[in-house]
Formats: structure tokens, C-alpha cells, sequence
């Protein structure tokens, strides 16, 4: 049986929506997940530098202020500037899907929508860490 | 309400329908009749259901103790409620620019909505501000902002809304001091400030100092307006923000309700006469899509707060028992698949808002899942409210409902679950505890997982999510985008600003503020002063800061 999947989940921002990520919260934690939450008002580098000390898989991260565009990307590229490697970053909330191309091009694994499930964004990282155990395996 | 032979006869008649009915009540077109705050609702009600309830005691008539049937005695027959679209975007001068657009289209109130910064006290050209700017709402770092958001807009004429809690005082000081120079007397404005605090550190999560400072600054301004903008709403009790992040219904009331009482005893604690003060409490609730249960809300929430404020706080001016409330049509409800059909959704939650008795609303468009509206979007929602208002013929009468088997029985219910849980809070230690304690905040987020688990187990349908869904949609409803430009632009006026004003006079009245602070005084005059001589917002904030120190949220999931 593999390790318990770890997981930090962060509100960036200004943002006080809390009421998804307090809900994929206890849905991971339902699932068997380790869940670290940051609680609000997260700069991108205390999100990093919490991912790093609780060394997790997946940094999911929510978002419902429209400020997507500048946060997701800063948050990867703090990632990167700390030399964070091997963890996946994801998220959700109130996304245009026309962002959601651009966002993956820089690095944001998976971005769930309103409408999205726990089961869904369960079975995702299930696999997204899975994948990610097996690559770090193969290199 | 009956008489017992009549009783007798409804429970023989009642037993003998169920034996018939037997055989259908297997059947089930749904797993469970539960309303949307989960509770269980009996297949028909009949007079038994309401026979413990006392007419004049419990239902009553308009405008009269306990207000069951509404706060005025003709309602909306002798005036419709106020139509208040809450709006604002990007920078101020696309706000004014909806503004006239909206009043142009018969809306008949402002209501004002800032961006991130400005509601949690940055300026646009703070760090922290970083891709906020201009999103969720207008940017307002100085006085400049705000005269440019009234252009054109007579403050003796409009009553606004502004949904500021945190820095709220700033910004009513902005206000009086744009209607200084427009040459309106303070005693003319009308309007409300959301103003409270304490919803924000359960729910909505934008605030900036600690509670004990925080309900200062809104005891300060209480004392303000009383004297000099008497006509003004000083706040506006939340429950909306409760129910957005996922309580039930009765929970909302509860909440709302133990922090009206929590403002109410703090008022009278510095010494102030309740009847002097209480007039001026607002309400403002959540409108979500189960029709019946909202109605009951309504309706037991006046019976409950005209009983406390007469029983418990003793007020004697029927003023003070009045639970006066704006409603807003629930945004939680919507669904960004298939947006159109947000449109019918808030159709059926303000047609309850308006059974309920509300004295405004705002209905929401239908793409404020995917962003702020679009001028199309917001002009629907308008609409709605109009056809509501005039077509329907629901305004003809006052509280049609009433009667009603089923809605008074569950009137009589929620009252009780809004009790038990006022009670519940009381045995914790108050408000103020239970919020330290993260306790409210854990009721809410247990009922909000409830929920999305009900929709899940598709225990309850929601058209488009977990059942008619379309495959490959294609949105094709216009989108506002908020230029990342506005930032730059913030930013850039914020500089100008400082090398044009007095900044030696900024310094000096910043400075005074501080030491009102660190004593007695009224901490809006010194707040005013700083407006007039173009201070920022971030400015007063951050001075204020070094004296109460900010507010940190233990994180609680």
C-alpha cells in the first residue's frame, strides 16, 4: 500500500471565499488524505515555503477574485526560484475557460470550474500524484 | 386556532387519507422531500399542523407586534421595495458610468461595491493588492475616486448602499466629504453601510483589526450619525455572506440575529438608550432557492427580533422592534453551466425575498459565476425585479401566505430552530467567543459539505450539474473582462496625488488621527479630516493599525 497522499491546500490573495476549499478540505481528508490548509490571505511565498516544509505532493490552490491570471503564475514561479520540484500545483474557482489554456502553459497541472466534484478532484490527484511518483521513479 | 370537535374530525379524515395514500407513498418521484437546509418536509399539512399556534400572539396583522406579516401595514401597496443593484467594476469612472445607466433604467437605489483592496484597506499600489485591482468590484484609493463615482449623481436624491465593513468609516467619510463639496447637508444623505464586522471574521473574511477595536470604530460612527446624518443606516447586519459560504437557513437567521443583539448590547454598554440607536439597525439576508423554507425565514426572524428587542432589550419605541432587511437573491445558487437558466433561479428567489416582505433587493445576474456583469446581464436582473413588481399581481395583498397550513407551520419551526441555536450560542459565551472559538465558522462549513455531498449523492438535483447537463456547451453570453490596465492607472493617480497635495498637512492630520485612536475621540471626525486633505485609504488604515494592530484568523477546517 502506497503512502497517504499529502496535500496543502492555500487561499492566495485577498480572496475570503473559504466555503470550496473548506469543502474539497474535508472531502480529502474523507478520502484518506493528509490535508495541511494555510488558511487565507497567503502570500505565494508562504505558500511555497509551507509546501516545502510539510513536504507535500500537491499544492491546490482556490480562487475566486478574478486575480488568477497574476497569482497561479506567481505562485509556480516562486515554486520554481525555491527549487521545488516533484510537487503538483492545481486549483479552482471562479475561471474563465478561456483562461484555463494559458494557465496550463505555465504550469498549472489541472484547474476544476463551479459544478466540479470532490470525487472528481479526488480520482485527479489520486492519479496526478500516482503519475508523478512513477516519473520521479524513471528519472 | 381551532375548535376541538373540528380538530377531531381533521385527525379521523387525516388517518383515513393516509390508509388511502397508502399505496401511492411508496412510490417516489425523489429519495427525500428535504428543503435546502436539509430538513424534512411532511407530505400535507392541515389544520392540525398550526392548531398550537396563537393568532394574535404569533401571526397578527401588518405593522403590528410581532410583525410576522410585515413591518409596515400596507406594504407594497403604498410602496414597492427598493431596487438596488449592487455594482461596481473596475475604475471609478466605469462605475459612474453603470450607475447612470442603471438609474436611466428605473433602478431606484444605489448600492456600491469595492474591489478586494479597498474592502480590506490597500491601496492599488500596495503588494498585496497584485491582480485585485478593479476585480470584484470599483477601486478607491482617495476622495478623487469617489467624487468621480457620484459625477453627476445628486447625493440629495439617491439613497446608496455601500457594502464596506473593515474601512468603513473612510469611506462614509469620503461620502460626506463628496457631498461637502456637491454643497448637500449631511442631514440629507441617505444610505447604509454594511459596516459589520462581525459576519466578516465568521464568514466573508475581509477584515482588517480586531474585533474589540473593530466594533469602536462602528460604535464611533453609530454616535456620529446619530448626531449629524441621522437619515443614515450605520449598519447593515449580514446574513447573506452566512449563507454563501454554506449554513443552512435557520443558521443564517440564528447568526444574524445573535450579531444584531451583540451591536445592540455593545451600544448600550457605552451608555447609549436603545430606542436612541436601534431605529437605525438593517438587516440584510440571502434569498436561496427553496421557496417555502425562505419564506418562513423571513417571517419568523421579525417575530423573533420584535420579541427580543421588546422582552430582552426593553425598547420601547416600536421603531426599535422593527426587523427592517434588504435581501439579495443567493449567488451560491447559481450554476456557470448553462448560464441562462440563473436567470430563472433568481427569478423564483426574489419572488420569496418580496412573499417574505423585504424592503429591497437586488437580484443577481446570470454570469456572476464566470465574472461581474455585463451590461446585458445586469439590465435582466433589473427587469426581473420590475416584472415581479408590476405583472405578476403578488403585491396586491400582504403576506399572501399567511395561513397557509404549510407555511406557518414551518414559520413556527424555523422560529424554534433559530432559537434553539440563539440559546446555543448564548451557553458558549457570545458571539464574540464563538467566533474566537471558530466555532460558527465549523457549523457553517459542516452544513456546506452536507450539501455538496446531497448534490453528489444526487439526493438533490441541480439542473445542469447533476442532471441535464449538456454536453461540449458553449457559453456564448457576453463576459466583462477588467482590464489589467486599471492597475496601472490606480497606481499612477495615487502617485500623482501625493506629489500634489499638502503632504505636510496629510502627515499632521494622519498623526492626530493616531492619537484619537489611542484615546476616546471620535475616531470618524479624525477620519473625515484625513479624507479632505486627500489621504489615502491605505494611509488611514495603516494608521490606525499601529494602534489596534490587525486581525489574525486561526485557520479552522
Amino acid at each position: 500500500m502506497s503512502e497517504k497522499i499529502r496535500v496543502l491546500l492555500a487561499k492566495p490573495g485577498l480572496d475570503g471565499h473559504d466555503r470550496g476549499i473548506k469543502v474539497i478540505a474535508a472531502a480529502f481528508r474523507d478520502a484518506g488524505f493528509e490535508v495541511i490548509y494555510t488558511g487565507l490571505r497567503q502570500t505565494p511565498e508562504q505558500i511555497v515555503n509551507a509546501a516545502i516544509q510539510e513536504d507535500v505532493d500537491a499544492i491546490g490552490v482556490s480562487i475566486l477574485s478574478g486575480a488568477h491570471m497574476t497569482l497561479f503564475p506567481a505562485i509556480r514561479k516562486m515554486m520554481d526560484d525555491k527549487g521545488l520540484k516533484g510537487v503538483i500545483l492545481f486549483g479552482g474557482g471562479i475561471i474563465p475557460d478561456d483562461d484555463i489554456p494559458e494557465l496550463e502553459k505555465q504550469g498549472i497541472d489541472k484547474i476544476f470550474t463551479p459544478g466540479a466534484t470532490t470525487t472528481e478532484t479526488i480520482e485527479y490527484l489520486k492519479g496526478a500524484v500516482a503519475r508523478n511518483k512513477k516519473e520521479d521513479k524513471i528519472m | 386556532m381551532f375548535d376541538k370537535d373540528f380538530l377531531k374530525k381533521v385527525a379521523q379524515k387525516r388517518s383515513d387519507w393516509d390508509k388511502k395514500a397508502e399505496k401511492f407513498k411508496c412510490k417516489k418521484s425523489r429519495p427525500r422531500f428535504i428543503t435546502v437546509s436539509g430538513d424534512e418536509i411532511k407530505d400535507l399539512y392541515t389544520p392540525e399542523d398550526i392548531a398550537h399556534i396563537d393568532f394574535e400572539k404569533k401571526i397578527g396583522w401588518p405593522g403590528e407586534y410581532p410583525y410576522t406579516r410585515g413591518i409596515h401595514s400596507t406594504m407594497y401597496r403604498t410602496r414597492l421595495w427598493t431596487m438596488r443593484q449592487f455594482s461596481g467594476m473596475g475604475n471609478a469612472r466605469q462605475t459612474n458610468q453603470r450607475y447612470h445607466y442603471l438609474l436611466k433604467n428605473g433602478q431606484t437605489g444605489l448600492s456600491v461595491a469595492f474591489d478586494l483592496p479597498t474592502l480590506m484597506g490597500y491601496d492599488s499600489d500596495h503588494p498585496r493588492s497584485l491582480g485585485e485591482v478593479g476585480k470584484c468590484g470599483v477601486a478607491v484609493d482617495t476622495l478623487a475616486d469617489m467624487e468621480i463615482i457620484f459625477d453627476k449623481i445628486n447625493l440629495a436624491e439617491v439613497s446608496t448602499s455601500m457594502t464596506i465593513n473593515a474601512p468603513a468609516s473612510v469611506l462614509l467619510a469620503m461620502y460626506l466629504a463628496v457631498a461637502e463639496k456637491q454643497g448637500v447637508a449631511f442631514d440629507k444623505l441617505r444610505g447604509t453601510l454594511q459596516n459589520d464586522i462581525l459576519k466578516e471574521y465568521i464568514a466573508q473574511k475581509e477584515w482588517i483589526y480586531p474585533p474589540e477595536p473593530s466594533v469602536r470604530l462602528i460604535t464611533d460612527m453609530i454616535q456620529f450619525c446619530t448626531s449629524h446624518v441621522p437619515q443614515w443606516n450605520t449598519i447593515s447586519i449580514s446574513g447573506y455572506h452566512i449563507r454563501e459560504a454554506g449554513s443552512t437557513a435557520a443558521q443564517e437567521a440564528a447568526f444574524t440575529l445573535a450579531d444584531g443583539f451583540t451591536y445592540v448590547e455593545a451600544a448600550m454598554k457605552q451608555g447609549m438608550d436603545v430606542d436612541e440607536f436601534a431605529p437605525r439597525l438593517s438587516y440584510f439576508f440571502n434569498a436561496h432557492q427553496d421557496f417555502f423554507e425562505e419564506i418562513a425565514k423571513y417571517r419568523a426572524a421579525r417575530r423573533i427580533y420584535a420579541r427580543r428587542m421588546r422582552e430582552k432589550y426593553k425598547a420601547k419605541d416600536e421603531k426599535s422592534w422593527l426587523l427592517r432587511f434588504h435581501t439579495q437573491t443567493a449567488g451560491c445558487s447559481l450554476t456557470a453551466q448553462q448560464p441562462e437558466n440563473n436567470i430563472i433561479r433568481t427569478a423564483y428567489e426574489a419572488l420569496s425575498a418580496v412573499m417574505g416582505g423585504t424592503q429591497s433587493l437586488h437580484t443577481n445576474s446570470m454570469d456572476e459565476t464566470l465574472a461581474l456583469p455585463s451590461d446585458k446581464a445586469a439590465l435582466i436582473a433589473l427587469r426581473t425585479q420590475q416584472v415581479l413588481a408590476h405583472e405578476t399581481g403578488v403585491t396586491n395583498t400582504i403576506d399572501p401566505l399567511a395561513g397557509s397550513y404549510f407555511v406557518e407551520a414551518l414559520t413556527d419551526r424555523m422560529e424554534n430552530d433559530i432559537e434553539t441555536i440563539l440559546d446555543e450560542i448564548d451557553r458558549r459565551g457570545g458571539v464574540v467567543k464563538c467566533i474566537e472559538e471558530g466555532y460558527l465558522q465549523r457549523e457553517i462549513a459542516k452544513s456546506a459539505y452536507r450539501y455538496q455531498l446531497e448534490i453528489e449523492r444526487r439526493e438533490r438535483i441541480i439542473v445542469g450539474i447533476n442532471d441535464y447537463i449538456m454536453d461540449n456547451e458553449q457559453i456564448d453570453i457576453p463576459i466583462l473582462r477588467i482590464d489589467e490596465s486599471v492597475e496601472r492607472e490606480q497606481a499612477k493617480s495615487i502617485r500623482l496625488i501625493k506629489e500634489r497635495r499638502d503632504n505636510d498637512k496629510v502627515k499632521r492630520t494622519l498623526d492626530d488621527l493616531v492619537s484619537t485612536c489611542k484615546t476616546n475621540g471620535n475616531t470618524l471626525k479624525g477620519i473625515l479630516d484625513c479624507v479632505r486633505v486627500m489621504a489615502t485609504e491605505g494611509e488611514i488604515s495603516d494608521a490606525m493599525k499601529t494602534v489596534f494592530g490587525e486581525y489574525h484568523e486561526p485557520p479552522v477546517i
